[in-house]
């Protein structure tokens, strides 16, 4: 008899309960058969798409023939989903409630059972503040083997290969003829016998005529015949400055001129590498310059500055 | 079968509530709300296509003499990074439409995170509770642009090369410890070589993506949690959600939309050349090539890069803050600390602290609408900027004078954008016109 | 085979232009089409235009067949057009020029060029200008042609002579042989192999990215406006 009465009793808030979770769907549907055919016929087409990429995978593996292929049955297979979704199946449209981000009482009970924690606890800042302290030291006695990473800055950015009497080379490590350069011309050239990947390594070896030359008084010796030779690595962003601008007659300003092409900071070369135009914030370094015995060129020491990008602390001459 | 295997994991697992639940999770239908789905979806093809190029990728500076089947370098001393690249685009089948569908995705991926952050902005999505979720999505943009600069960093071509110099360059300038910083990542000095490449192959296959996965699941977990927002309409208020529910109709447009995904990116990949890195050559410290771009995301920093006057905060001869860290650090921290506090200063502004559910639509709000209009606006004129050289170049204008024209318009049009779209904005709010269409 | 081809015309015109060019005529010609600017018996008028005496027959010939002279405005860059003379008033010129002293028009074998060569020295000596496919780029106050069009006899030209604000390229930095194997990349960069399918003009990420937005973004917008709807909010 009871188990009768909870039949019954389930059965009607049950259809109470269902009446009301339900909110009246859709009226049921005749079948869309077009739009079924129409389905069944992409999902045929993106079936041979995907057959046609294996055989062309196997046979004649083109890439656009491929992507092609792959293409259109993933497109076709979407495009089956999309009628299936929009026609085919029905769309149960629904309502739900959002959830209650508040709890007031909630956050109350939270806090006083963090509270509660701490009853009877003598000098709990002193613990806090110790706690914190021995996650912190722990921390970064963890992080510490990060600086293995790499080596002290300042060793890396000073070390240059440049010095009094080391030859310049070409790329393909011949010397360079000072009399072979000719006006107008450029020439990216290395220090005998060092990595050229070093971004202090790589040269622009130019000529001017001599009246052009517009030196600053102590570097007047450092461009023998009008020779002269600048870092290649730009001061602003390190790109190589490897575009020469060399005005063939006067009226098309400005001079004799390297620009680097990443941002396009133009750098006199005439007057020891001082910016004409663009971001760079310091002038190209000078490489002094001699002519050895043999009439090849050798560095006459270090640059004038700090080559490359720059950095806090960097000397800006 | 159904029935067995649900009552399988019911048994198990109790899912059956779990499993009512989500068939029945409601989606609210507006079009823009699969913004975001694109944008997931463009990642799983991400994770998907480089997995396989794992498979061929040498993350190595070492040298070799190239002897595959791409006639102009044949013979010249690359690097195992290049060749191997070289080597998955000419001698591996199948391999340069993955290669190329990767690429694409990437840059489809952000842009479709862009217009989604957009659509938050415009409709006033990001107000309470969301703007929780607006940390996780504007980090989810920044870690997105930093994973392609990774990306297209990898192969050691002459533009992915240049590319790196210019972010050695920027990690240089961060002021006090930057030299330091970029000893660190480096190894040394710039370009490395021996740990630098497989740092960051690693970075860019495994630590990011994890980071991202992790994200992800977050962001998509407090969307659960505090379900879709909605505009306004009948039946719909700030209790309630309604829309389709996942089952059927919903998981089915879903997984179209992850199809077309899919389907786009692999016809680009197939079709439509990118990033052709043996037309690049291999890189040099000592080489350029002119017009060297970014991928699109990176473009508003070297349009920044680009636009800064020369200027650098120096005392007694000494340099302190170098040029590049105003147009590559200081641009995009700006842009990103304006994203993550907008919430906070809207709040602060309309004195609004309320929850909000129910969306505006971009007119309802006209001082938003052009506020977030001309921010965009800002950025999109540095973007633009970065490609000026191309301008220049087909156009026949002049760098030096486009330069200017652009560091004027980078202040002028952000002005002009606010009070134009504002005034469009309160047109439109008066008039109840639809801005695209005749009918209303 | 093209290539071949390609240099077969190419030996066939310059040693065409030096056979027939008649000096005499060249001078006629100087007189009406370029003593404006370049003065009296090409002299050169100061702050104009440049003397032409020792520019040599290479000079002239690539000034003039690239239809960079003559010019409109004396102070601006020469632009690639249509040559305004035809190829005999050409060679003519360039005869009279070249008996004014200097380089002669150079000879070119492409077919003696190496490609693989030619990509390494166009990356080193070239690509910071016209970019790594020789379509062309910019520097402050110029921009860079594009060698698009650029027959291989001009391309050593330019390199020998550095017209406008190109620099030289002498023979001490690149032999005859070097450089015919730069015109021979350059010949292969026209047209280059792409196997990724549409090149996008090969100018690098610009394109790229307008085809992310405007193709790939665009398909996908159109295709969640079907999916979605329109609900009037």
């Amino acid at each position: 008899m009871r188990r009768w009465l909870i039949a019954a009793l389930v059965l009607l808030l049950g259809k109470l309960r269902r009446r009301r979770a339900l909110p009246p769907g859709p009226p049921p549907r005749e079948p869309d058969r077009k739009a079924e055919n129409a389905t069944f016929v992409l999902l045929f087409l993106s079936m041979l798409a995907s057959a046609a990429f294996v055989v062309l995978y196997v046979a004649n593996p083109d890439t656009q023939f491929l992507g092609l292929a792959v293409g259109f049955a993933l497109l076709a297979l979407a495009a089956a989903c999309a009628v299936a979704a929009k026609r085919v199946v029905p769309e149960v449209q629904g309502e739900e409630p959002r959830p209650q981000l508040l709890h007031v009482d909630d956050q109350e009970e939270t806090l006083a059972a963090l509270r509660q924690g701490g009853e009877g606890v003598s000098r709990k800042r002193f613990f806090l503040l110790m706690g914190g302290g021995a996650a912190g030291l722990l921390g970064t006695a963890l992080l510490a083997p990060a600086l293995s990473c790499g080596p002290d800055a300042s060793r890396v950015l000073t070390r240059s290969p440049w010095h009094r009497g080391r030859r310049l080379v070409t790329e393909r490590n011949e010397p360079i003829v000072a009399d072979g350069i000719v006006p107008g011309e450029l020439l990216t050239a290395f220090p005998e016998g060092a990595r050229k990947e070093q971004l202090a390594s790589p040269v622009v070896v130019v000529r001017v005529r001599p009246d052009e030359l517009d030196l600053p008084e102590e570097r007047k010796a450092w461009a023998p015949d009008g020779l002269l030779a600048y870092s290649k690595i730009c001061t602003h962003a390190g790109c190589a400055v490897s575009e020469y601008r060399y005005p063939l007659h006067d009226p098309t300003a400005p001079g004799p001129a390297l620009v680097c092409p990443c941002h396009y900071s133009t750098f006199s070369v005439t007057n020891g590498g001082n910016l004409i135009f663009g971001p760079a914030g310091r002038p190209l370094p000078q490489l002094p310059l001699e002519i050895d015995g043999d009439g090849h060129l050798v560095a006459a020491g270090d640059f004038s500055g700090r080559i490359g990008p720059s950095w806090w602390g960097v000397r800006r001459g | 079968m159904i029935r067995g295997a649900v009552g399988f994991l019911d048994e198990r697992l109790g899912a059956a509530p779990l499993l009512k639940k989500t068939l029945k999770y409601v989606f609210p239908d507006h079009w823009t709300f699969m913004l975001g789905e694109i944008a997931l979806y463009a990642f799983v093809i991400l994770v998907g296509t480089g997995i396989y190029l794992t498979f061929f990728f040498k993350p190595s500076y070492a040298h070799v003499i190239y002897h595959g089947e791409y006639a102009p370098l044949r013979g010249h001393e690359v690097t195992k990074a290049y060749e191997s690249t070289l080597q998955l685009s000419f001698g591996t089948k199948g391999g340069l439409l993955l290669r190329q569908t990767h690429h694409w995705a990437a840059n489809v991926f952000v842009a479709a995170i862009v217009v989604h952050l957009l659509r938050i902005l415009y409709t006033g999505a990001f107000r309470k509770p969301r703007d929780l979720n607006v940390f996780v999505g504007a980090t989810l943009l920044a870690i997105a642009v930093f994973e392609g600069y990774a990306g297209y960093s990898l192969p050691d071509d002459l533009l992915s090369g240049m590319g790196l110099a210019i972010g050695y360059a920027v990690m240089m300038s961060i002021p006090i410890a930057g030299a330091w910083l970029a000893a660190l990542v480096w190894g040394g000095e710039f370009p490395g070589g021996g740990v630098f490449e497989s740092r960051l192959y690693i970075t860019h296959v495994l630590i990011v993506p994890i980071v991202m996965a992790v994200l992800i699941s977050i962001h998509l977990g407090i969307i659960v949690r505090q379900k879709h927002t909605q505009f306004p309409g009948p039946g719909r208020t700030e209790r309630n959600v309604v829309g389709s529910r996942l089952w059927p109709s919903y998981a089915l447009r879903a997984t179209s939309l992850l199809l077309a995904t899919a389907g786009v990116l692999f016809l680009l990949g197939g079709l439509v050349q990118i990033n052709p890195i043996w037309l690049y050559g291999p890189y040099h410290p000592w080489e350029a090539t002119n017009g060297a771009q970014p991928d699109w995301y990176v473009g508003w920093l070297i349009g920044a890069l680009r636009l800064m006057p020369s200027l650098e905060i120096h005392a007694f001869g000494y340099t302190l803050v170098p040029n590049a860290f105003f147009g590559g650090a200081l641009f995009p921290l700006i842009v990103f600390t304006l994203i993550y506090a907008w919430p906070a200063i809207e709040r602060r502004i309309t004195g609004d602290h309320a929850r909000h559910e129910l969306l505006d639509r971009p007119r309802d709000a006209p001082w938003r609408t052009a506020t977030v209009s001309a921010f965009f606006s800002w950025v999109a004129i540095v973007f633009l900027a970065g490609s000026q050289d191309q301008v220049a170049l087909h156009f026949h204008f002049s760098y030096v004078g486009l330069i200017w024209f652009f560091r004027v318009a980078s202040i002028a049009v952000p002005v002009l954008v606010f009070f134009i779209v504002r005034r469009a904005a309160r047109e439109l709010a008066a008039t109840e016109l639809h801005p695209f269409r005749l009918d209303g | 085979m093209r290539l071949l081809l390609a240099a077969v015309v190419v030996l066939a015109l310059a040693s065409s232009a030096q056979a027939t060019g008649d000096p005499q005529r060249g001078r006629e010609l100087f007189r009406t089409g370029c003593q404006s600017c370049h003065g009296v018996d090409a002299r050169g008028i100061r702050g104009t235009a440049p003397s032409l005496h020792g520019a040599g027959a290479a000079a002239a010939d690539f000034y003039l067949s690239t239809g960079r002279m003559p010019l409109d405005a004396p102070k601006r860059q020469p632009d690639r057009t249509e040559p305004p003379f035809n190829r005999q008033a050409i060679d003519d010129l360039v005869a009279y020029i070249g008996s004014l002293g200097g380089p002669p028009v150079p000879q070119v074998d492409v077919a003696r060029g190496d490609l693989a060569e030619g990509q390494r020295l166009f990356a080193e000596n070239c690509a910071a200008c016209h970019q790594i496919a020789g379509r062309g780029g910019v520097m402050a106050g110029a921009y860079v042609p594009t060698l698009l069009k650029a027959t291989p006899r001009q391309i050593v030209e330019a390199a020998r002579i550095g017209p406008y604000v190109m620099p030289v390229f002498s023979k001490e930095q690149l032999s005859d042989t070097e450089l015919a194997s730069i015109a021979r990349y350059v010949e292969y960069a026209k047209n280059p192999e792409n196997p990724g399918g549409w090149e996008l003009f090969d100018i690098g990420p610009v394109p790229e990215g307008m085809v992310s937005w405007l193709i790939g973004l665009l398909a996908l917008l159109l295709v969640i406006r079907v999916l979605g709807k329109q609900e009037a909010p």
